[in-house]
């Protein structure tokens, strides 16, 4: 697939940049150089006198690839549960019906074993959001990795300079899609234990814990860290637990690079088919891990948050 | 000093992969005896198992991950 001038390191670099909107050095909102050329005005573009680099905008950036992804794919998800509830019958239930009644039933199990206060209305659909979400982001790990970029690039390599040059498929390979989660949850964790236990509760635990109150620094020193730790490492693991994954799957593509040229090459790519179907059975365990962990910590956390007396 | 970052990803990945390694091979010699004493609960323990699996694992994969990207970047 990547031509020839194109070395390893380069075809791994442009898998990891995302499809970036921003603010420019102008003050104006554009895609970034080079990431969005649906127009061809390149005389336009050299007598430009502002410039848009992935660099420059800091936080002002916005990864569209990873928005357009799981808002995509979160709409297909609450699409399918809506119309799967619609027509839901108890009389002659179809495959689909099926499937969907599993996966609630699962989920409501889990959250009844795991889950003490029984009065909470939110979680419930909270942990049913959250599995079928992140499974479904997750299964995109499982598409080729030049296979989507390759169609919004007009059905030509990624690497070479298209409509879309960048598109990451898979939204939680993005640290802002996990994060952003995460801090969905920290903001209900932080409601929840100060709906429950009051602001001096919610303080008191983290400040009067374990030493009692002559100890009050070296309590915050062991508590606060902890506490945010939780919070930080649960979208870290997700993101970290399927970035790794993507690599691998953007290293063992490399392996197909001259696999039209010569015998050796033609050897690589049978040697990469392999590997990438032992790497994708191996990785369908972590994929639905993931989406399990994500989803039962959502609700210990949130369990603990209830909990009033320690 | 340009290549000093090939080392460092090299430690980064092996390191974890041997904290990794000895935290799963603790908690699956833990499973196995669980299993041993009570082989009814053996489903169960699967479960609990792999939770666990996956809480351990996540360090030494973000640290694979992040030495990836020292690696090939």
């Amino acid at each position: 697939m990547a031509s020839k001038e194109l070395n390893s390191s380069d075809y791994i670099e442009h898998h990891l940049q995302n499809l970036t909107f921003g603010k420019c050095s102008d003050g104006k909102w554009r895609f970034a150089d080079g990431h969005l050329n649906l127009k061809e005005n390149s005389a336009h573009q050299e007598h430009k006198e502002y410039t848009c680099e992935v660099k420059e905008m800091g936080f002002n950036a916005i990864h569209v690839d990873t928005m357009f992804m799981s808002l995509l794919l979160g709409g297909v998800v609450a699409f399918f549960f809506w119309s799967i509830a619609k027509k839901a019958t108890a009389k002659k239930p179809s495959k689909l019906q099926n499937v969907f009644e599993y996966i609630f039933d699962f989920v409501r199990k889990q959250v009844n074993d795991t889950f003490e206060p029984k009065n909470n209305k939110i979680i419930g659909p909270l942990a049913l959001t959250t599995v079928s979400w992140v499974l479904v982001m997750n299964l995109m790990d499982l598409l080729p990795v030049d296979l989507f970029p390759w169609i919004f690039n007009g059905f030509q390599s990624s690497t070479e300079h298209g409509p879309v040059h960048f598109f990451k498929v898979l939204p939680v390979a993005d640290i802002n899609a996990p994060v952003g989660m995460a801090l969905g949850v920290a903001v209900l964790i932080h409601y929840y234990s100060i709906r429950n236990k009051g602001l001096g509760g919610f303080i008191s635990e983290l400040t009067l814990q374990p030493l009692g109150k002559w100890a009050i620094p070296f309590n915050m020193l062991v508590e606060i860290p902890g506490f945010y730790a939780k919070q930080a490492a649960l979208a870290l693991r997700l993101y970290g637990n399927l970035f790794a994954g993507e690599m691998i799957f953007i290293l063992i593509a490399l392996l197909y690079g001259s696999m039209f040229d010569s015998i050796s090459g033609a050897m690589w790519g049978v040697l990469g088919v392999f590997l990438h179907l032992v790497w994708a059975i191996f990785h369908l365990l972590i994929i639905a891990l993931q989406a399990y962990v994500f989803m039962i910590l959502t609700v210990v956390f949130l369990n603990q948050a209830h909990q009033t007396e320690h | 000093m340009e290549e000093l970052r090939f080392i460092a990803g090299a430690l980064m990945v092996g390191l974890g992969a041997i904290g990794g390694a000895i935290g799963v091979g603790v908690a699956y010699s833990k499973y196995l005896e669980g299993i041993a004493r009570q082989p009814e609960l053996q489903g169960y323990l699967l479960g609990q198992f792999f939770i666990g699996m996956a809480l351990i694992d996540a360090l030494p994969i973000i640290s694979l991950a992040f030495g990836l990207i020292f690696l090939f970047t």
